[in-house]
């Protein structure tokens, strides 16, 4: 019985829902069968918020509940913060059991699916400082022409430069690499014994950056192009130099990512993002580091971005104030504020020049956004980039083309 | 229970005389188990059915009237797909059918040896050594796998300890290659057949199905010998502890050496703990997850993948409900059958009519 009024409800419009359920009292549970993702405007009612949050630590967790206590005072709405162990996991369980949360963490390769199945409310367009968004991360997150959701904040990979070994090795400013056979020939001189010049993660988050650089991709637009001669050119390079023991996967000298290696000194240089600032103020404050773009190949500069999202459920009951907190959220001060306290960069463009400022030394990761490619987005691509990852860790031995070959076709098999 | 009462043989019998009453009282007796297993267990597994011949996404409730009835596809996506979904369910069959096959042995045979070692009257500390090898067993195995981790990484204490013989040990949890080609590498041969590399079921060539487990794997295969043998020796050693000493005094009057009187005298009369061992063995092989899923997550290169983990990685990270439920009744399927093959070898055989006849009284030989 309960289907049926609320899906007359919806045809009657949102404010008709919203004052409904109110009144009867059935909060989010009732809403199960709405047409989720349309914008036919958003929920408004008393309800209290709640966000689920995925923290890279305690800074974070605590940068965001006293963030959203300040404008919860500031609202007069309720909201709580919960920290997620294994946020994909309890966003499905919430979606399944029509009780999401209202707010949460949304990466880009999440989204497809939920949007598919109606779970996301795609508010984007309804942002006050929807312009504001760098693009590049807008399209990140728009999903059949349609913006999802505000991006929360993002980062990119760079060359993180061991200061002290750099020097020990003779080399200066002059030396930090701007092409493909410079980086090879740093990480050649830096390569000593139980030390490697390079090193980062067997994964197509740190390789794809090299396929950017040679002017490859996996998916142009809607078109796979995951076997085309740049990617090749690209593996080949990144396999010729992990042959010849220049370049090394992290796992593989023993650290559990690149941001270990290169902590333990294991590693010279590390191409990972700017999150690698927290992690060695935390486990490494001795190692002296600098960050430098990412050398250009043979089609110039390139690098991958990484960015999450807020995301909106479509079954929330109090949209109008999920948004609200969103723009409190993405707010230029805030986002600095953020990135004080744990260090991701401001998704919003107004903030640039006061995070350069505050931040000189992470420059370079900034600069990337502007040459950033992201990760394919369609539903399934996980999937492909995980099987794709797994055989990167054999790329040593492996035939780059036929890696990505297989690649093309699985790519093919879902976007298609 | 008007039911059974109106059931003309039943009623008649059970609802007249001194146990009138004992239907209602036992089902009032059953009931919480009923519904609770009922709640908690049957209906769920109905459910997750239910979602493997659906299109459910994930959204609101299965039951709901917007979900479809999609037949087998799930099914056949992840065995007949030809896509990335075939060769996932493929290669964590693999990893898993070689952790089976090596650790299910292994441990019943090193349980059942470490019972008869501490079940001797005259082993001086048994009580010791009883708890040292069940303490494993009471380990939680999150606590362990992170143990094996460190133990076993790069610079660990087990590669430090090869480090002693010479022997550079391998990057353990971080080495997808499979053993039997290193053992094959050793002597030389480094590629494989034509006809081995072609094809294969389920998107996994020959060459890879054969190739053993991952070095990877083969570290959790050490740890769930290494925790489980406790369990299975408790289990062992109550067995033993009923053996009667007769018919191994019998067997040492006819001349039985020590090892006979154990493979024929002991071992027939364990075969019902024996069957338990290699059923609870068979199972948990078959359902390992949380070393999968606190440690390597399937990698590297997917060569500690297993059915259970993939099929939570399918419906929770992928989102594709139908086809992790599927993998989890095809699962499902594949225990039973294991077991029901079991059953079968271990059953009890009656003594062929060759063997009888040497039994019988021949009159005519009077």
């Amino acid at each position: 019985m309960t289907r049926h009024k609320s899906r007359a409800m919806v045809g009657a419009g949102a404010l008709a829902v919203a004052s409904a359920l109110v009144l009867s009292g059935c909060g989010g549970s009732g809403f199960d069968d709405s047409e989720g993702g349309a914008t036919e405007g958003l929920t408004s009612s008393d309800d209290s918020l709640t966000i689920l949050i995925a923290a890279s630590g305690d800074a974070e967790a605590t940068a965001v509940e006293e963030t959203v206590a300040a404008w919860s005072e500031e609202s007069g709405v309720e909201a709580s913060v919960e920290v997620a162990s294994d946020l994909n996991q309890q966003l499905a369980q919430g979606f399944a059991a029509g009780s999401p949360p209202d707010l949460f963490y949304l990466s880009s390769d999440a989204i497809a699916g939920y949007a598919d199945n109606g779970s996301l409310k795609a508010y984007g367009d309804e942002l006050s400082n929807k312009d504001d968004f760098y693009p590049a991360l807008v399209e990140n997150f728009t999903y059949d022409d349609e913006f999802y959701c505000a991006p929360k904040d993002f980062s990119t990979l760079g060359l993180v430069i061991n200061t002290d070994l750099w020097e020990a090795a003779g080399l200066t400013d002059a030396d930090i690499p701007t092409t493909w056979d410079e980086l090879a020939d740093v990480s050649t001189t830096l390569t000593t014994d139980g030390q490697v010049g390079l090193a980062f993660g067997a994964e197509y988050q740190r390789v794809g950056a090299f396929m950017a650089q040679a002017g490859g991709a996996l998916v142009d637009g809607d078109t796979v192009v995951a076997d085309s001669a740049e990617n090749v050119e690209a593996l080949e390079y990144v396999k010729e130099n992990l042959s010849a023991g220049n370049f090394a996967y992290a796992a593989d000298i023993g650290a559990g990512w690149g941001g270990e290696a290169f902590g333990k000194g294991l590693a010279a240089m590390v191409i990972e993002g700017n999150w690698i600032g927290g992690a060695m103020t935390a486990d490494f404050p001795d190692v002296n580091y600098q960050v430098a773009e990412l050398p250009a190949g043979p089609s110039g500069q390139g690098t991958l971005q990484y960015t999450n999202c807020w995301g909106m459920a479509a079954d929330s009951p109090n949209q109008e104030a999920s948004l609200d907190l969103v723009e409190y959220l993405t707010a230029a001060d805030q986002q600095l504020a953020f990135s004080e306290a744990f260090g991701p960069m401001p998704s919003v463009q107004s903030a640039a020049d006061a995070w350069t400022e505050a931040n000189p030394e992470d420059a370079a990761f900034l600069s990337g956004a502007d040459y950033a490619q992201f990760l394919p987005t369609q539903a399934g691509t996980a999937d492909v980039v995980a099987d794709f990852n797994a055989q990167l860790e054999a790329l040593k031995t492996g035939d780059p083309e036929t890696i990505l070959q297989s690649v093309q076709s699985n790519l093919e098999a879902t976007v298609g | 229970m008007p039911n059974t009462v109106t059931t003309p043989r039943a009623g008649s019998r059970k609802s007249s005389g001194i146990r009138r009453g004992e239907t209602a009282a036992g089902w009032l007796f059953t009931a919480p188990v009923i519904l609770i297993l009922g709640l908690f267990l049957f209906v769920p597994v109905l459910m997750a059915i239910w979602v493997s011949v659906s299109d459910w996404q994930g959204r609101g409730s299965p039951l709901s009237g917007e979900v479809g009835f999609v037949g087998l596809d799930n099914y056949a996506a992840v065995t007949s797909g030809g896509g990335l979904a075939e060769r996932n369910f493929g290669l964590s069959l693999r990893n898993n059918a070689w952790y089976v096959a090596l650790v299910v042995p292994l441990q019943t045979a090193l349980s059942l040896f470490l019972a008869v070692l501490v079940n001797r009257a005259i082993l001086r500390g048994r009580g010791f050594f009883r708890t040292a090898f069940y303490f494993p067993s009471v380990t939680s195995s999150v606590a362990i796998t992170i143990l094996w981790l460190f133990l076993f990484s790069t610079t660990g204490v087990v590669n430090s300890f090869l480090g002693w013989f010479g022997i550079s040990g391998p990057n353990w949890f971080n080495d997808p290659s499979q053993i039997f080609h290193n053992a094959l590498a050793t002597i030389g041969i480094t590629g494989a057949p034509e006809a081995l590399t072609g094809g294969g079921p389920l998107g996994v060539s020959w060459y890879e199905w054969l190739g053993g487990p991952s070095v990877a794997m083969f570290a959790f295969m050490l740890m769930a010998i290494f925790t489980t043998s406790g369990t299975f020796m408790l289990l062992f050693i109550a067995a033993l502890q009923n053996v009667g000493a007769e018919l191994g005094e019998a067997g040492v009057m006819d001349g039985a050496s020590g090892w006979q009187r154990f493979w024929h005298i002991t071992l027939p009369q364990l075969r019902p703990t024996l069957f338990t061992v290699l059923t609870l063995g068979l199972i948990g092989c078959w359902q390992v997850f949380e070393q999968i899923y606190t440690g390597t997550q399937g990698g590297p290169a997917k060569t500690t993948l297993t059915p259970a983990y993939l099929s939570y990685q399918s419906a929770f990270v992928g989102q594709e409900w139908g086809e992790g439920s599927a993998i989890a009744f095809i699962l499902f399927l594949i225990i039973i059958a294991f077991t029901v093959l079991q059953r079968w070898v271990l059953r009890e055989r009656p003594v062929s009519k060759r063997r009888a006849r040497q039994y019988e009284i021949r009159e005519t030989a009077r």
